[in-house]
């Protein structure tokens, strides 16, 4: 694949990426709360929540098994660990402190391989709480200083996150794009998050760096408020640029954390790191060490699904697809793969099935309504030759409009019956006959001749014609 | 005529031999008699406490059953969360804020029928060991007026020993309960660390923050503990195990117990502090323990450790009073001006002492200093401990250096105060059981206590030794 951010001169990229998502819990961290987006502000809340006087935080057991799914999906080990208090003040962290884990978090050293193969270190994924979301009015940044005021909504407080904390391996913005798509397409499968970055349930740092290949890495800044995956290269490509800008031209980098605006698409200082705040990190004394025991890790482990990786290989073993190709990609993305089979096991040709549903099923989710018999039908019709592909694709649509139906029923409907080989043969030669020139031109090696031959054959059969028998009998007419 | 205590108090409301709402009347009576030289509670609910012991009452002649504490008037320290009810941990900052639920030992003291008559005085946020940093002005010791009740507990201290009410709760971080219930002559109770749930109390210190029972009697402590204690799952650092059963412990003696003496005990307490101590173990050796001499060669830097550890997490604790969501907000252009000046209005500024130390503790560059080292010398002190228990049950200490002293005595030099909980810190930061028991007086013929201390869980041994002690003691004190 395409590296899209080939940087200047002999520069050399190093990303690490944070990446945070929202469990799909019930309910919240720490308290019994709905866990749930979208609703009228602050309806989701409760004494824990807001940080009342003598409120206490007790760990939700499912967040817990939902963080461990992550952790073994992402091949990390799950260790017994400890929750600290990150604490700084700011109106939507109700308690003036976030309730994270730091030195000992609950899963270490895993990693995630690109469907390209390069193999990125995950350093740590662990638990913690969210925020409330803050919205500032009455200033032109959007931020709260210069706004006149602020309003909050603490639904989302509380609300359990993971943290995925990358290792800075990745490479090129292209290779971030697949980190996250990847990450995204994981946490999706084992039912941890719906992971949608449009909706905040999925959000990214970016820590970038540049240097020359043999010296050491250089300063990295940390990018917020990269929203999509999109913006992860844009940002990326931008920052790259930036610093090498400002290196080549004698300056130094510092250590910052920047804010990318994807309208203007660049990144502005947020801070610096001498502003940066002292989070004064203790153990939380109001909760217990987690130690989740050998049994249940394991139980978590073999409960989980398929992960995209081995669902690609095996549909591409499946299809003989590419593995990293992109329709092996889309239809594992959408969760069709199972269905692919069921056409396969359907007695339908695997191949075209993975085309038809790759093309014709972006909106039918993880089980399209037609049923796989249906389509398995219509995928030998085309295999047999007895209709085209061009006809193929028309039955599809029809097949899809009509929630399934008998392809061979529907073909004869279209009068879409195949022609015999004698009168397509007939065909051919009067194709030949009418323009010989053409004919000579081909026999003589000119392949284009034979593009007008088999389209005069197509338009005389309007259109029932199977372009690769056509091409079959000139070939055949041209060696006589 | 001795008041009527918990035990007996329940047990005659149960009979239908005593009124509940005669034996709140009777308190109301003290109250009006004595809080305006008092000032022990921040509240007095006296409303809702009528209709609940008349409510008692009518259970009690329907013929229905009542809790174990029925119709016991009881006092809860102002940093406990009652729904509806104002509670202000004595700062300006929690002014006009109503807690929307009830702590859980509000609500088991509810469920076991006990009268609430009112939210007590403390040190705001628990800070202090004399009730005279309250916002609400300081409380006296009903013993003698112009000296302090000891704290932070001291409303509630103050409470029973004014007979205001029969028991009340207190919350002790470092000794909070254990010494003004041997300033007021009272028993008092720190529960081992988990013991009793911390929902619902607002904290100051959380890794040593524990509620435990005020009273006039052993047998009231233990059957106040009985009720209140016990796992909940609201509080995850809540013992997975019932409430002690503590009857038996009260009857057996001590014979064949091993009490230690401790040897190398920081030094700084009152003569006649320190012959009680000597008359206390004796008296148990005569009624059949044996006296083992202990060391507790950390205990002297308990003090230091406890002044960082306690700060920082106070520091964390307290950083949500910041005028967004509830309570005190003063006014400001911008969020973090609003910030500074809301705190600087409502803390004390004891408080303020607390959070400032606590914050430097916990800074980048200075945390392995402080609060790492103060973390190891928790560690140690719990090492000692450890060790001692392996030759004896229980340990025996003063409770305060010194009986009560007068009111503003120590005000102006916060280092003197903070010595007042030399002896009783330790075992907050080992998260052990203690508890204060009077034994006789001291100088001014004002009451001393006996600390009875004991290891993890060890309430039935601990109340053995003070019911002992209870037993053997020489005529209280006080005037």
């Amino acid at each position: 694949m395409a590296v899209e951010s080939a940087l200047p001169g002999d520069w050399q990229l190093v990303v690490g990426l944070e990446v945070h998502v929202e469990l799909a819990t019930r309910t919240k961290l720490f308290s019994a709360s709905a866990n749930r987006f979208g609703d009228e502000p602050n309806v989701h809340v409760d004494p824990v929540t807001l940080g009342l006087p003598g409120a206490l935080p007790v760990l939700n057991r499912h967040a817990v098994e939902l963080a461990m799914r992550i952790g073994l999906a992402l091949n990390c080990t799950v260790r017994p660990c400890t929750f600290h208090r990150k604490n700084y003040f700011y109106p939507d962290l109700p308690k003036a402190y976030q309730i994270s884990q730091y030195d000992e978090p609950l899963n270490v050293d895993g990693h995630l391989d690109l469907p390209g193969g390069v193999r990125i270190g995950v350093e740590r994924a662990h638990l913690e709480e969210d925020t409330g979301k803050s919205t500032h009015f009455g200033g032109a940044s959007g931020r709260i200083h210069g706004s006149d005021h602020s309003l909050i909504d603490y639904n989302r407080a509380g609300v359990p996150l993971v943290e995925i904390v990358s290792r800075p391996d990745i490479r090129t913005s292209e290779q971030a794009r697949q980190y996250v798509a990847e990450l995204r397409a994981i946490i999706a499968a084992v039912g941890a998050s719906d992971a949608k970055m449009e909706e905040g349930s999925m959000r990214c740092d970016v820590n970038v760096s540049v240097h020359k290949p043999g010296t050491p890495f250089g300063t990295r800044c940390e990018i917020k408020n990269v929203n999509s995956i999109r913006a992860v290269g844009r940002a990326i490509d931008h920052e790259a640029r930036r610093q090498i800008d400002v290196l080549e031209s004698g300056g130094t980098i510092r250590q910052e954390t920047r804010h990318w605006d994807d309208a203007a698409g660049r990144t502005n200082t947020l801070r610096s790191k001498e502003d940066a705040d002292d989070y004064r990190y203790f153990l939380e004394p109001d909760l217990v060490p987690l130690a989740p025991d050998a049994a249940w890790v394991e139980r978590v482990r073999a409960a989980l699904p398929p992960l995209p990786a081995a669902r690609r290989a095996a549909l591409a073993d499946l299809t003989g697809a590419a593995v990293d190709g992109e329709a092996v990609a889309v239809v594992v993305e959408r969760g069709q793969d199972d269905y692919v089979r069921a056409v396969a096991d359907a007695g339908g040709d695997a191949a075209r099935a993975l085309t038809y549903v790759q093309q014709a099923y972006a909106e039918a989710g993880a089980s399209p309504a037609v049923p796989a018999a249906d389509l398995a039908a219509l995928t030998r019709l085309e295999r047999d030759g007895a209709v085209t592909a061009t006809q193929a694709k028309t039955l599809l649509a029809d097949l899809v409009a009509a929630g399934g139906g008998d392809a061979a029923a529907m073909a004869k409907a279209r009068g879409f019956e195949a022609m015999d080989a004698d009168a397509l043969e007939a065909l051919v030669d009067a194709a030949i006959a009418a323009d010989p020139d053409a004919f000579a031109k081909y026999k003589a090696g000119e392949q284009k001749a034979m593009g007008a031959l088999v389209g005069a054959v197509m338009k005389a059969s309007k259109g029932k014609a199977d372009g690769k028998a056509v091409t079959a009998i000139l070939t055949a007419r041209a060696k006589a | 005529m001795a008041p009527r205590g918990a035990v007996e108090t329940a047990r005659a409301v149960a009979a239908g031999d005593l009124r509940a709402v005669d034996v709140l009347e009777e308190h109301l009576g003290a109250i009006r008699a004595r809080e305006g030289e008092v000032h022990a509670f921040n509240l007095v609910t006296q409303d809702a406490a009528r209709v609940h012991a008349a409510e008692i009452d009518a259970r009690v002649a329907a013929g229905g059953a009542v809790g174990p504490l029925a119709g016991v008037v009881v006092a809860l320290k102002d940093n406990m969360c009652t729904r509806g009810v104002p509670t202000t941990c004595s700062s300006r900052i929690l002014e006009g804020w109503r807690p929307p639920y009830d702590a859980t030992v509000v609500r088991r003291l509810a469920e076991a029928d006990a009268v609430v008559v009112g939210k007590t005085n403390l040190d705001e946020f628990a800070m202090g060991s004399s009730t005279e940093n309250s916002a609400f002005g300081p409380t006296r010791n009903p013993h003698d007026t112009s000296r302090v009740p000891g704290g932070s507990s001291g409303g509630s201290a103050a409470a029973v020993a004014a007979g205001m009410a029969t028991v009340s709760l207190g919350s002790d971080t470092g000794g909070s309960i254990r010494q003004p219930a041997a300033l007021c002559g009272l028993v008092g109770v720190k529960p081992t660390y988990g013991v009793v749930s911390r929902q619902g109390l607002v904290a100051f210190a959380s890794s040593l923050d524990q509620i435990g029972p005020f009273a006039r009697s052993v047998a009231d402590a233990a059957l106040v503990l009985e009720t209140i204690g016990g796992h909940d799952p609201l509080d995850s650092t809540s013992i997975p195990a019932p409430a002690p059963t503590l009857g038996p412990a009260l009857v057996e003696g001590v014979r064949g117990m091993r009490i230690g003496r401790v040897t190398d005990l920081p030094e700084g307490a009152e003569p006649e502090v320190l012959a009680r101590l000597d008359e206390a173990v004796a008296a148990l050796a005569a009624a059949g323990a044996s006296i083992v001499d202990v060391t507790l060669p950390s205990l002297g830097y308990g003090l230091t450790a406890y002044y960082l550890i306690a700060p920082a997490e106070a520091s964390s604790n307290l950083a949500r009073y910041d005028g967004v969501r509830h309570g005190l907000r003063v006014d400001a252009p911008d969020v973090n001006a609003m910030y500074a000046a809301t705190r600087a209005a409502g803390f004390g500024d004891e408080v303020k002492r607390r959070i400032m130390l606590g914050t430097y503790a916990l800074s980048a560059g200075y945390y392995d200093a402080y609060y790492g080292k103060a973390l190891k010398v928790r560690r140690l002190i719990a090492d000692d401990f450890a060790r001692a228990y392996g030759a004896c049950d229980a340990i025996l200490t003063p409770t305060s250096p010194t009986v009560a002293f007068p009111v503003g005595a120590k005000t102006s030099d916060p280092l003197t105060m903070y010595l007042c909980d030399v002896f009783t810190i330790p075992t907050n930061l080992a998260g052990h059981a203690a508890m204060s028991v009077p034994f006789g007086a001291g100088a001014h013929g004002l009451p001393v206590g006996v600390q009875v201390l004991a290891p993890a869980l060890g309430e039935h041994a601990m109340f053995r030794v003070a019911a002992e002690l209870e037993r053997r003691a020489p005529a209280a004190g006080g005037r």
